[in-house]
């Protein structure tokens, strides 16, 4: 079923150093459409600065990145970024949706305001076209009493399922999730693994870095295994989680499962 | 036959379009009103208000415009402005001539011209009148005089070495301190010592005249014509004997004066202004009286002031918002030179006075790049420019206290830096600063008071110049300190307001609609 899918998500020799400390050297990775894609791997292994490449939060080094048939590449650290690069990079954007670990949201702004004024100044969208669409954004992820309320007055798995709705609102063709449950309670967690669940099943292609195993091993159709700064192994989690390749990952999968 | 009437008024309407421009500037040269200089707080018999309706100048260079106008065909407006301030004033153009007892010297004349001396006096000692040694300079040796700054007694008593000189500001305070003992006398212009020396019950004037001083009309350099037309003015007032009379009214005509206009014809103009000045001045007042003063006069007065002192501090606040929000934006975000001339910016205008850059601005930008501002602009731009730089800098840590993680949420859903400054940090930032946004604006409505240097009547210009008729600094200090409070406070209280409306911690307010 998967090579049906078309090649969604493109990444081709991508490396990114902060200062002398080399985070990723030179990770390749394809995700195919309507596929959910998790990320694990130990702290400070490379898998969130990898995430964050890819809407360019973190500006590469050195790679290319093709999301949507967009394509951002640059052959150098010392190559200067052009005013091309940074247009391609807010077309890319909107194409992507980010949720954090600490949801983000705009304080100022009431839930409904954070899911409808997002796609009023980026793309024009008319109030109330905005407004009717972000409505239904949260009755999907279960808010829609939950509209007027300020993010202070959620709970943490509320809030988050807020920032999805929002994410959701630029129409994205595929969305990241940063560890999206690791600032939950563990009551909160399921909620927004949930909503997660509901786009897979929807056909929504996502990346996701977490460490809920459980979720990976039930939902993810494919498991990426990082460890200093490059992918050891991938594969679906059947394989992954019964028998890893590589002695890493069986290292790393003791502690967790 | 019909078309007659239209064709006559076509000719009439075409020769008037030919007539009237000709007409006009014929006409021009007699309008415009002749704008003096002088200080209302410099008192009597210059200029000074009437006790009973301090909003009426009285003073013998006030009639002495008033002639001279006249006889221009001019009619007088006064401009209040600071005695220190009189020339550059005169120089940036907020009056066209300076009548305020200004002594002829070769200093000013470099920077103005004068007309003929409209009065001639001298020096006159005054002491206590249980003086009886004291009747000349030599006699106040190892002595302390009085006498007002920069002026010629200050100079005369300079060459003195062993006489200590106390300078003044004001002669009230001067006299005040030679009756109370402060002082063993005071030396100043006889017009002076004549109505503040010799009307207290316990001074007397004593000895000779001393030196010479001769007043003149202060005009810029360039206007030539002007001053012929004053001269000439002048000359003829002397002639008709208009001037003898102001001065006889005054009770300032002296056998010096007489002298110096050649002039010794005998008179019987009764001393009528001198007369009213002394009954004014003795008038004892029941508390009644004053409480009816303080409401009919002094009120008005005052509020009218404070509207002025709103008007500023608004104005120079929303101005000052403004400014100091694109200060902090550019020395944020913007490219290099931009950022860097943002931050020289801020920090030049925080690191020097107030006063200092209202001068600058309201006297210095004149002669550098031929810029006159008028007082209420140069206050409020003067203002304004200032408290933006203390505005920016509250932006900039309300702006850089917004969590990293807000600027990347908003670019991680395609907006550009500008829109997300604009939508997500700059609202929220504006929110934190309230408060100390809103110290900074009752500390602005306080400190609009330093305008009162560059011409501007305000509160606490006002509050000086009506406290010094009567001086009750104190019944007045009290109205006018209620006046700042409650000046403030509506804006205190629409800070509070707004930050309990715009506070980002929503938890202790419910929620508009909750299910």
């Amino acid at each position: 079923m998967s090579s049906t899918n078309p090649v969604v998500i493109s990444v081709t020799d991508l490396h990114k150093s902060f200062h002398h400390n080399q985070v990723l050297r030179g990770v390749d990775l394809q995700v195919e459409a309507r596929e959910l894609t998790v990320l694990i791997g130990p702290s400070g292994c490379g898998k969130s600065t990898f995430l964050r490449c890819l809407n360019c939060l973190e500006v590469m080094d050195q790679g290319r990145i093709t999301i949507g048939g967009i394509t951002l590449e640059r052959r150098h650290k010392s190559q200067a970024l052009s005013h091309d690069f940074h247009a391609k990079t807010r077309t890319l954007r909107t194409n992507v949706g980010m949720v954090f670990q600490s949801f983000n949201l705009f304080p100022h702004l009431t839930t409904l305001e954070n899911v409808m004024r997002p796609p009023m100044v980026v793309k024009g969208l008319a109030a109330a076209t905005a407004k009717a669409r972000a409505l239904d954004l949260l009755g999907k992820v279960g808010l829609a009493s939950h509209a007027n309320h300020y993010p202070s007055q959620l709970s943490g798995g509320q809030q988050q399922r807020a920032a999805i709705a929002r994410a959701l609102a630029m129409e994205p063709q595929v969305m990241l999730y940063d560890e999206p449950t690791s600032a939950l309670d563990p009551g909160l967690v399921d909620e927004v693994l949930n909503v997660m669940k509901q786009l897979d099943q929807e056909g929504m292609t996502q990346i996701v870095v977490t460490h809920e195993m459980r979720f990976a091993r039930d939902v993810a159709d494919k498991v990426v295994y990082f460890e200093g700064g490059n992918i050891v192994e991938s594969g679906p989690p059947s394989r992954i989680f019964s028998s890893p390749g590589d002695e890493r990952t069986r290292k790393f999968l003791r502690k967790y499962l | 036959m019909n078309k007659t009437p239209i064709f006559l008024l076509n000719i009439l309407l075409c020769l008037l379009s030919l007539v009237a421009p000709r007409l006009l500037p014929a006409q021009t040269p007699a309008s415009p009103p002749l704008r003096w200089g002088a200080d209302a707080e410099g008192g009597a018999p210059f200029i000074f208000p009437d006790r009973q309706d301090p909003s009426r100048m009285l003073g013998f260079e006030v009639d002495l415009v008033a002639a001279l106008a006249a006889q221009l065909q001019r009619e007088p407006v006064f401009v209040q402005n600071q005695w220190d301030g009189l020339v550059p004033g005169l120089r940036i153009d907020n009056y066209d001539i300076i009548v305020n007892g200004l002594e002829i010297t070769p200093d000013r004349e470099q920077e103005i011209n004068f007309s003929t001396p409209y009065y001639v006096t001298f020096e006159q000692l005054t002491v206590r009148k249980d003086t009886h040694d004291l009747n000349s300079l030599q006699d106040c040796s190892g002595r302390i005089v009085g006498t007002l700054k920069a002026s010629l007694a200050e100079r005369i008593l300079q060459a003195h070495p062993d006489i200590e000189i106390r300078s003044y500001d004001g002669q009230i305070t001067a006299y005040e301190d030679l009756a109370l003992g402060r002082l063993d006398a005071v030396l100043m212009d006889h017009p002076i010592a004549l109505y503040y020396g010799a009307t207290n019950p316990r001074l007397k004037l004593v000895g000779d005249p001393i030196g010479e001083m001769k007043y003149g009309i202060g005009l810029r350099k360039e206007d030539t014509a002007l001053l012929q037309e004053i001269n000439r003015a002048l000359e003829e007032l002397t002639a008709n004997g208009t001037l003898r009379t102001i001065y006889q009214r005054w009770n300032l005509w002296t056998p010096r004066l007489a002298a110096f206009f050649n002039d010794r014809q005998p008179s019987n103009v009764q001393p009528e202004a001198w007369q009213a000045f002394l009954r004014t001045n003795r008038l004892e007042r029941t508390w009644q009286d004053k409480l009816e003063q303080y409401r009919l006069k002094y009120l008005p007065l005052l509020l009218k002031a404070a509207m002025v002192t709103i008007g500023l501090s608004l104005s120079a606040m929303i101005l000052a918002i403004l400014f100091g929000l694109l200060l902090s934006l550019l020395r944020l975000y913007a490219m290099q030179p931009f950022s860097f001339l943002a931050t020289f910016y801020i920090e030049a205008v925080r690191g020097t006075p107030l006063l200092v850059q209202l001068l600058f601005i309201y006297y210095a930008l004149p002669q550098l790049i031929g810029v006159k501002l008028s007082p209420v602009v140069a206050a409020v731009a003067g203002l304004a420019l200032n408290y933006a730089a203390y505005e920016a800098e509250n932006y900039r840590a309300g702006i850089l206290s917004i969590p990293r993680s807000q600027m990347e949420a908003a670019l991680a859903l395609g907006m550009t830096r500008w829109q997300a400054l604009r939508h997500v940090i700059i609202p929220q930032a504006l929110r934190l600063v309230i408060p100390p946004v809103t110290n900074d604006f009752i500390s602005l409505i306080k400190d609009s008071s330093v305008v009162s240097v560059i011409a501007m009547v305000e509160l606490t210009r006002e509050y000086q110049r009506l406290a010094g008729i009567d001086f009750d600094y104190l019944g007045l200090g009290v109205v006018v300190a209620v006046m700042y409070f409650l000046i403030g406070l509506p804006f205190v209280r629409l800070a509070g307001w707004a930050e309990r409306k715009f506070s980002l911690d929503k938890r202790a307010t419910a929620p508009a609609t909750n299910p």
